[in-house]
């Protein structure tokens, strides 16, 4: 081997040569926003996709009756497309499933959070995980095969199929999600705050519900709303254990519909293309994606004032 | 205020003055740099700098921290317009030719011009594949060729001996001082003409220092090297011409000896006597 | 003159710590609620469901007689959907991280981008199925096949692999991008080279997250319209198939009727979960394996 292997000689020849590799510097930041512009067109997809139905189901029911209707019969001669049937069915299903999931995902947030130890943190948020993770349709079997018979032994008018039963699985799902996005705004709070408190001789309790709570309020109340979000729109639990009645009732005893899972029976059902019905699923989804899309915009705008505070 | 004015033209002179020794000696200048401003959005980071750095030669730049050192280091292989809000005015000249011309392509710059950063940053790869990767990104293939590049320059970082046995390891499992020499070596690899280096001991141990100095002190014979420190015993020990930065000015450029011997601002003096900084 | 009653600050102060205790066991007691619940389910699931699984389960075809069936239909199904999803997300996923995270850090397109992937992430399920049955089933004409069920599940899990791979591209430390451009390296050759091997790991959990998401996915393939018929193995992405959740689905609205089913459906539940499992361990692994490294 000689003195010197010119290296730099042989760096300068390749450099006549490598315009590939300067023609593709250019093309690689088109190519790349083309891939993210993907994302823009799934919206934008969705969006027509949905608004195009809809329209044309506005066309063959007015605006008024769909929205204030209490009657939903979409077969038959005498065919009705009341919407509210399916609205207190999602509502009450959501409320059901806020009851168990908010105090039960925020106090497991507090505590492992506020209370627990470095390593129960470590065991404990795992599990939860595994929780978040499981597919709904088996809380969805497990609400339908398990939940509610263990509700009728206690309940005796409840229905086989009833709004209850699936409400509190469905709120059993969520807990992993307000644990864990509570608990990060919570162990974001810095420590001296706490230190500072404790310092004044303040309990854990009284520095959890005095400075942590208050200081992670956004981040906590976000929690909530992507919550309350995912509720509106899970699909399969409700599908399984709550029917398909359409009945326009507040009774948490009986079988209601969701606006899922109307979407559900009604594709599963093949409508045929150009139906009313077939647009109704459209309206439908339209108003599915327009309350989960506010709920996202609450949850976005309450937590983008959380994280300018520190 | 009037005063200070005056010192500052004075400088001026003595600068130019030193420049023209040093061109005198009949040296070629790898660096030129003619009314050098940056700026980091408001803050004046480097004010009306000119220096010339010498071919062959180790040209240190000491001062107080803060005081724009590493900025203007990095300017010279352009890394500091990573920091987007930089503004630049003036020019540096590099073997003759502005390398601020729209024309002029950093890549091709920082092919010449290779840098050796404060902390050792290898690549989270083997030490092979570290040394290679210069090479490899400016087209060398060749298997034969790159295994000769990876011993020339680990034997050039003077590191050869203690990692020849595990080429294939990963670079992470090497001591501070050794991660630094393979940094030095992974430079050497693409045989830069310049070798710029960034406080290069600065997150080293005293024993590791001693060994990348030694190292700095044969690489000129082939290599230009701008060393930035803040240790001002290693700028007397390894370097042949120092500048003296304050608050993004050059107060005092001249032989290294002269400078520290007998230095002609007083704020130099007040800085290498320990007075400040 | 005293301020303070030190007596009666003794006395508050018994009842604020026994106040305390008290909280302490309620939240503790929550957090417990979670996970009795979740020992409760899988006890209850594999207790009904673990007897059914046999060789003859697992590698069956589908049947009307509970006796006769087995899951190696929609186990199939589940694999060829994957096939889809994990190459298209790879690249759609890490492709607009690189994007947002080395290409555009700032300006307008981007920040938008950023909260579309957001509010794509809170779109249901179901939604993205009336997109599928719309754009995919109906418009390409693709019929509810692999391709199309895979481009609809592809497009619901991609939220999740940008995040993932944004958040590792990030952690990816700057000082390996300044040596890379150091040597006169171009961006692509810094991102290629340095960025992308560098986040890899994390790349990988994400997409084995979001391929465990799709494959207990439900109700966007409801809604393209699979039906709960005995259809043959899938052999390519343009054959009809059916997936696990779907089968387990069908199953479980028919146990009303042959009780069996309901121990079908347990038995498949059995399956999925322990897929889930095994997919989430390799996520893992590769995570713990490779966090040490930087």
């Amino acid at each position: 081997m000689e003195k010197k292997l010119n290296i730099n000689e042989m760096i300068q020849e390749n450099r006549k040569t490598m315009n590939f590799t300067r023609i593709w510097e250019k093309i690689i930041p088109k190519i790349l926003l083309a891939i993210a512009i993907i994302s823009i067109l799934t919206t934008v997809g969705i969006l027509s996709t949905l608004l195009v139905e809809t329209i044309a189901f506005f066309k063959q029911v007015p605006f008024l009756d769909f929205f204030t209707g209490t009657k939903l019969k979409p077969l038959g001669a005498d065919a009705q497309f009341g919407v509210l049937p399916l609205l207190t069915g999602t509502l009450i299903s959501t409320v059901i499933a806020m009851i168990v999931a908010i105090p039960i995902g925020l106090m497991t947030a507090v505590y492992l959070s506020e209370y627990a130890s470095d390593r129960i943190r470590r065991t404990f948020k795992p599990l939860l995980e595994i929780l978040a993770g499981i597919p709904t349709i088996v809380y969805g079997f497990f609400a339908f095969t398990f939940v509610t018979p263990l509700l009728r032994s206690i309940i005796p008018g409840l229905e086989p199929t009833n709004i209850l039963s699936p409400g509190i699985v469905m709120g059993v799902m969520i807990i992993p999600m307000v644990a864990s996005l509570s608990e990060d705004a919570m162990s974001s709070v810095p420590s001296e705050m706490r230190q500072g408190a404790s310092a004044l001789g303040a309990t854990r309790l009284e520095i959890t519900f005095k400075i942590v709570i208050p200081a992670a309020i956004s981040g906590i109340v976000a929690s909530f709303v992507l919550a309350i979000s995912r509720a509106i729109g899970e699909t399969m639990i409700v599908t399984i254990a709550s029917g398909s009645s359409k009945n326009f009732t507040f009774d948490v005893t009986q079988s209601m519909q969701t606006m899922t899972a109307y979407i559900v029976e009604v594709t599963g059902g093949e409508a045929p293309a150009g139906s009313t019905l077939y647009y109704s699923l459209y309206a439908v989804a339209m108003t599915l994606f327009v309350f989960t899309l506010i709920m996202n915009l609450i949850a976005q705008y309450v937590s983008r004032r959380f994280r300018e505070e520190y | 205020m009037t005063t200070l004015t005056i010192e500052k033209k004075n400088n001026k002179r003595k600068i130019e003055k030193n420049q023209s020794t040093s061109n005198a000696s009949n040296k070629k200048n790898v660096f030129e740099t003619k009314d050098l401003n940056l700026w980091y959005g408001d803050d004046h980071a480097l004010k009306e700098i000119n220096l010339s750095i010498p071919e062959n030669e180790v040209t240190a730049i000491i001062g107080p921290s803060g005081c724009g050192k590493s900025t203007f280091i990095k300017t010279l292989n352009r890394m500091v317009e990573m920091v987007p809000i930089v503004k630049i005015s003036g020019a540096i000249k590099y073997r003759e030719k502005n390398i601020f011309q729209p024309k002029y392509r950093v890549e091709e710059l920082r092919t010449q011009v290779g840098m050796v950063f404060q902390k050792p940053n290898p690549f989270p790869k083997s030490i092979y594949d570290n040394i290679a990767y210069g090479p490899r990104i400016h087209g060398i293939r060749n298997k034969k060729i790159l295994d000769q590049i990876v011993e020339k320059s680990l034997r050039g970082a003077a590191i050869w001996d203690e990692v020849k046995d595990r080429l294939n390891e990963n670079a992470y499992g090497l001591s501070g001082g050794q991660q630094q020499r393979i940094c030095i070596a992974r430079c050497l690899a693409i045989e830069p003409d310049v070798i710029l280096m960034d406080e290069p001991t600065s997150a080293l141990d005293p024993i590791s220092t001693l060994k990348v100095e030694e190292l700095v002190q044969e690489l000129k014979k082939d290599y230009s090297i701008v060393i930035v420190t803040h240790n001002m015993q290693q700028a007397a020990r390894i370097s042949d011409k120092t500048a003296f930065f304050l608050t993004g000015e050059v107060v005092e450029f001249s032989d290294t000896d002269a400078l520290f011997s007998n230095p002609e601002d007083k704020r130099t003096e007040d800085y290498i006597t320990g007075r400040f900084g | 003159m005293k301020y303070v009653d030190t007596a009666q600050v003794q006395k508050r102060m018994n009842l604020r710590l026994t106040t305390n205790k008290l909280a302490k066991s309620l939240f503790f007691l929550s957090t417990m609620f979670g996970l009795i619940v979740l020992v409760v389910l899988i006890y209850r699931v594999f207790s009904q469901g673990i007897q059914w699984i046999d060789l003859q389960f697992l590698t069956g075809k589908l049947s009307t007689f509970a006796e006769n069936a087995g899951v190696m239909g929609p186990l199939l199904g589940s694999f060829w959907l994957m096939l889809v999803v994990a190459p298209l997300t790879m690249f759609l996923g890490v492709g607009t991280a690189i994007y947002l995270e080395e290409y555009a850090k700032k300006g307008r397109i981007p920040s938008f981008i950023q909260t579309n992937i957001a509010n794509l992430a809170g779109v249901p399920s179901i939604v993205f199925g009336l997109l599928g049955l719309t754009v995919f089933v109906k418009g390409f004409s693709l019929g509810n096949v692999v391709l199309a069920g895979g481009l609809t599940m592809s497009l619901l899990v991609l939220p999740i692999v940008v995040v993932a791979s944004q958040e590792s591209i990030r952690a990816v430390p700057q000082y390996l991008r300044e040596a890379s451009y150091g040597m006169g390296a171009t961006k692509w050759q810094t991102v290629k080279n340095v960025v992308l091997p560098a986040s890899l790991p994390g790349i990988l959990t994400g997409v084995i997250l979001s391929l465990s998401r799709a494959i207990g996915e439900t109700a966007p393939l409801v809604v393209l319209g699979i039906p709960a018929l005995l259809i043959p193995f899938p052999d390519s992405i343009f054959d009809k198939f059916t997936v696990m959740p779907l089968q387990i689905y069908y199953w479980t609205i028919d146990s009303a009727l042959t009780k069996e089913y309901a121990n079908l459906a347990a038995g498949a539940i059995v399956v999925l979960l322990m897929l889930l499992f095994l997919m989430n361990s390799i996520a893992i692994i590769i995570r713990n394996k490779y966090q040490r490294r930087l």
